[in-house]
């Protein structure tokens, strides 16, 4: 059994759902109890869908548990078809009808029904929701074309004289973060560079458009998340590349390009930025000097995560001071991508760890997700979204891609929009006891007072030395004499703690009984900021 | 059961019930955790069950109580499933984990699920061994919300019922009312002034404040049922020797005045004292309610089944303000605690019990009304369609009980039309 308070990720059916609500023409019959219709709301509520997602449920309850579930199936799978004629059925079952073992996909599969009828197998104690779409998705994928693989060794046709290169766009979902924009985007930079977009799947997709996915000539993964086994599936079978790099940030944009250009044989080393790319400019213009340095800890899907640090350390000069993902599927991508900032990659999806991890690093912003959002509202640190679990928020009217270049401007806006701004925050360094000016307010531009959620500073650094021993032992040893402790409180709020902790460490590892004012500057001297 | 029955309205014949069966479209009895854990404030629920579970709270409670909950998900994983874990011993170490962070909690419950009655996990044995092995500090006590036993607001009644066999008996001399169901605090206080100046009582309510001063029970007990979803915890109370006082719900001017006089007849007032002490409250209720009616009246309304609070809903609706019924239909209807309000309702409306979703959407596309009350599944997609919606759930949320809340629970289906007017894009 797992504690959880709040969790990043549904079950794995949540993912078939994703899918199936992705496409046209698919429809997902889910044996469900009663209540596993609350995923519905997902879909109408945070997508704001003006329309029911395809999914019938048989929501079965205790009376059906005695009598004849299977027959119950059978009846939904016919009334669904006879009232939603799908091109393709999926059958899936949720965490409750898995252990009463109907086995509705074979039941579906012996109706004879007109249709592909394609069974999930959605291990519902074991994985999760991303694992979900991704296996939906490459079921999906690989039921619908199968049949059509060309014989081993007999390869490609060449592409037409004068036809420009086609792509798929393969990984956008329903309930992923910004993918609607992020689409646009995209196809217009593929366009800039002379590629076409063949098709894009699953969002928007029929299942005559995946029929039609091998005519493409490489496929791009834009979210490994969902379509990275389809597209291995994908380069198996049809002997079609694919491109992995995640246009996210400037340098990942311009490393797309060149990718591109490599597996669509076009010479893109002419392709310039277009003036519109702001980010690079803004950044270098003198007044993002203040963000230099700041410490930022990052959490999210692998994808973005790991896009995230490599914007925040290259891009806009922050330091990543943590950096994890809640999706132990690609742990691998963040453990190395953590190991070259230098920090200890944390993969988990236990909330609370989190809050504790995010708690003991001080960072100056968190970037995350939701869940980050009221772990860093709790302890008064800004913060910006950049990943699923998403929220209704993150489906913004207005047009705002993460990927491309004007997803790279949307970044610089998102990120250092939640920042106290430069000489403000000099401002304040310089005149720390101003009463109405200091740093427990917000930035000027976000509005006036006190943040609610920000921590006295007191239990900001106070918490981790008293949920970890090893520091707890050391802190007991030394004392704080009343001006050094004093003094700690004129430096911010978001260093206070560790400043208190290197002091502490540099008295221990010196013996020094008591700190004074002379210690803490002592110790700030021999760490540096 | 003895009852103490108000002398039926009219005395026709109650009106005709169609069942339904199909594609249910609503929350299982977990969603109830959402405000009892804000309601009894002492108290800890941990849902015993699947990521489904957990993602379902997640997702009905939604971001507003996201900062420090009072309910959380123990998920069972393979290992539990399959044997290698001891599932009492790991329900140990997780309890042990949330009372070691909540050291506050005086009151856990272990809150059945779906899977923990598929695979017949003892949460009863393993509540009793967690209530001696905390003795004295908490104590824990089951129930079952699971989508196979309950629909949405029926988690309400199996939790407030699994309290009842631990209610203090109250001594065979005295007497004293108990008011059965969830109310927003301001609505509880409001009542006790009511019941104060009528000099009825004492006055209990169930679910209390704090779990740990659970109200006493006993043959001078007489219970008043505030939401109508309660059955089973009113028949337990009434096996411990209470008196079930039967009335219309209190949603309304009427349905408040006539649900007070069902107490004060118990205690031997007059109904005439019951208009005077209620005359102020309800002099304003008519005020407030008058602004909607205008807006209000002759306005179809069809109601989805969902809270079981639609039956008492579409009677204040239809007769304070107007409303004509088109459909009013209810997850399951009992029939011997809707008695007052069946009878109160217009002849010939239409009634539904039970759910088949699609066949109840085309109903609704055929009859057009102009405002469907739903859940939040169903909204947007109404709403996408032409069609003005009210969400169910709002009405479960938001204080509507009583005089000084009826033209709020007015002003609640007023407001999609205000707005349907007013939108110009």
């Amino acid at each position: 059994m797992q504690l959880t308070l709040w969790s990043y990720e549904g079950p794995p059916h949540i993912g078939a759902m994703r899918v199936a609500a992705s496409m046209q023409g698919v429809h997902l019959v889910l044996h469900a109890p009663q209540g596993d219709t609350y995923s519905d709301l997902l879909f109408t509520m945070i997508e704001r869908r003006d329309s029911r997602p395809p999914v019938t449920y048989t929501t079965f309850q205790a009376r059906e548990l005695g009598a004849d579930t299977a027959e119950l199936v059978k009846d939904t799978i016919q009334s669904c078809y006879d009232r939603f004629s799908p091109e393709v059925l999926l059958i899936g079952e949720s965490c409750t009808a898995e252990l009463i073992q109907d086995q509705p996909g074979a039941l579906a599969q012996g109706m004879g029904l007109p249709i592909p009828v394609l069974p999930l197998e959605l291990p519902a104690y074991t994985r999760k929701e991303s694992w979900g779409a991704n296996e939906t998705f490459y079921q999906l994928v690989r039921g619908l074309l199968h049949e059509r693989r060309p014989a081993p060794g007999e390869s490609r046709p060449p592409r037409p004289e004068g036809q420009r290169p086609r792509a798929n766009l393969l990984g956008p979902i329903s309930l992923g973060f910004r993918c609607r924009d992020d689409v646009t985007e995209i196809t217009r930079l593929l366009d800039m560079i002379g590629v076409d977009v063949h098709v894009v799947a699953p969002l928007g997709a029929s299942p005559a458009d995946l029929l039609r996915l091998p005519e493409a000539d490489f496929n791009i993964c834009l979210y490994p998340e969902t379509a990275d086994q389809t597209c291995l599936w994908l380069e198996r079978m049809f002997g079609q590349p694919t491109v992995k790099t995640v246009p996210l940030g400037i340098g990942a944009t311009r490393d797309f390009i060149a990718e591109v250009g490599r597996v669509a044989g076009i010479d893109t080393s002419g392709i310039a930025m277009p003036d519109w790319s702001r980010m690079p400019w803004y950044s270098r213009s003198v007044d993002s000097t203040y963000l230099t340095g700041k410490r930022v800890f990052i959490f999210g899907d692998a994808t973005h995560a790991v896009a995230a640090a490599r914007v925040a350390s290259e891009e806009l000069g922050f330091t990543v001071v943590g950096l994890g993902t809640y999706a132990r599927e690609f742990a691998r991508e963040v453990r190395a991508a953590a190991k070259q900032y230098g920090v200890e990659p944390l993969i988990t999806d236990d909330y609370l760890e989190v809050e504790a991890r995010v708690a003991e690093a001080h960072p100056e912003l968190v970037l995350g997700t939701q869940m980050e959002r009221h772990i860093a509202k709790r302890l008064g640190v800004p913060c910006a979204v950049i990943s699923a679990p998403v929220h209704v928020q993150d489906f913004p009217a207005r047009y705002a891609p993460q990927m491309g270049y004007e997803g790279a401007n949307v970044l610089f806006d998102t990120w250092v929009h939640p920042l106290m701004m430069g000489l403000e925050e000099h401002l304040i360094t310089m005149f720390r006891e101003d009463f109405e000016f200091n740093d427990a307010s917000t930035p000027s531009h976000l509005g006036h007072g006190t943040s609610p959620g920000r921590v006295p500073e007191t239990t900001v650094s106070a918490q981790p030395q008293e949920t970890s021993p090893a520091e707890g032992d050391d802190a007991s040893a030394t004392t704080w004499a009343p001006e050094a402790e004093q003094e700690l409180k004129k430096i911010p709020f978001f260093v206070r703690g560790k400043a208190r902790r290197n002091t502490e460490r540099y008295a221990t590892e010196r013996g020094i009984q008591t700190i004074t004012v002379e210690t803490l500057y002592d110790a700030k001297a021999h760490f540096g900021r | 059961m003895s009852l103490v029955s108000e002398p039926k309205q009219g005395g026709c014949a109650l009106p005709e019930i169609a069942r339904e069966r199909g594609q249910r479209q609503v929350f299982c009895g977990l969603a109830g955790i959402v405000w009892l854990h804000r309601k009894i404030q002492d108290a800890f629920f941990l849902v015993v069950g699947s990521r489904t579970c957990a993602h379902l709270l997640q997702s009905a409670a939604g971001v507003m109580i996201f900062a420090e909950p009072r309910f959380a998900t123990a998920i069972l994983q393979e290992r539990d499933l399959a044997g290698m874990a001891d599932c009492n011993q790991e329900l140990d170490r997780v309890v042990a984990d949330v009372l070691e962070r909540r050291p506050d909690i005086k009151t856990l419950f272990l809150v059945g699920s779906c899977p923990s009655e598929v695979i017949k996990l003892d949460l009863g044995k393993a509540a009793e061994r967690l209530s001696e092995h905390y003795s004295g500090r908490v104590q824990v006590i089951d129930y079952s919300a699971s989508g196979l036993e309950t629909t949405f607001t029926q988690g309400e009644d199996t939790c407030l019922g699994a309290l009842v066999p631990r209610l203090p008996a109250l001594p065979s001399i005295e007497r004293s009312l108990l008011v059965l169901g969830t109310l927003p605090d301001v609505v509880e206080d409001q009542f006790r002034r009511l019941f104060d100046a009528l000099e009825i009582g004492p006055v209990h309510f169930l679910p209390p404040r704090q779990a740990s001063e659970l109200p006493p029970v006993g043959p001078g007990t007489s219970v008043l049922l505030a939401q109508p979803f309660l059955g089973e915890t009113a028949r337990a109370l009434h096996k411990r020797g209470a008196t079930l006082l039967t009335a219309p719900y209190p949603f309304g001017v009427e349905g408040t005045l006539a649900w007070l006089k069902a107490a004060a007849a118990a205690w031997g007032v007059a109904p005439e004292r019951v208009d005077e002490v209620a005359a102020p409250a309800v002099a304003r209720a008519r005020r407030g309610l008058a602004r909607y009616r205008e807006q209000l009246a002759g306005k179809r309304i069809y109601f989805m089944p969902d809270s079981q609070l639609e039956i008492p809903l579409a009677r204040f609706l239809q007769r304070e303000l107007g409303v004509e019924l088109v459909e009013v239909a209810s997850p399951f209807i009992d029939r011997q605690l809707m008695e007052h309000e069946l009878a109160l309702l217009p002849e010939g409306v239409r009634l539904t019990e039970g759910q088949d979703v699609d066949t109840q959407l085309d109903r609704v596309r055929a009859a057009r009304p102009d405002l469907t009350v739903c859940g939040l599944g169903l909204a947007n997609p109404l709403e996408a369609e032409g069609l003005r919606t009210k969400w169910s759930i709002e009405l479960v949320f938001s204080p509507v009980h009583g005089f000084d809340q009826a033209a709020d629970l007015a002003e609640l289906f007023a407001r999609p039309l205000t707005r349907g007017a007013l939108l110009q894009v």
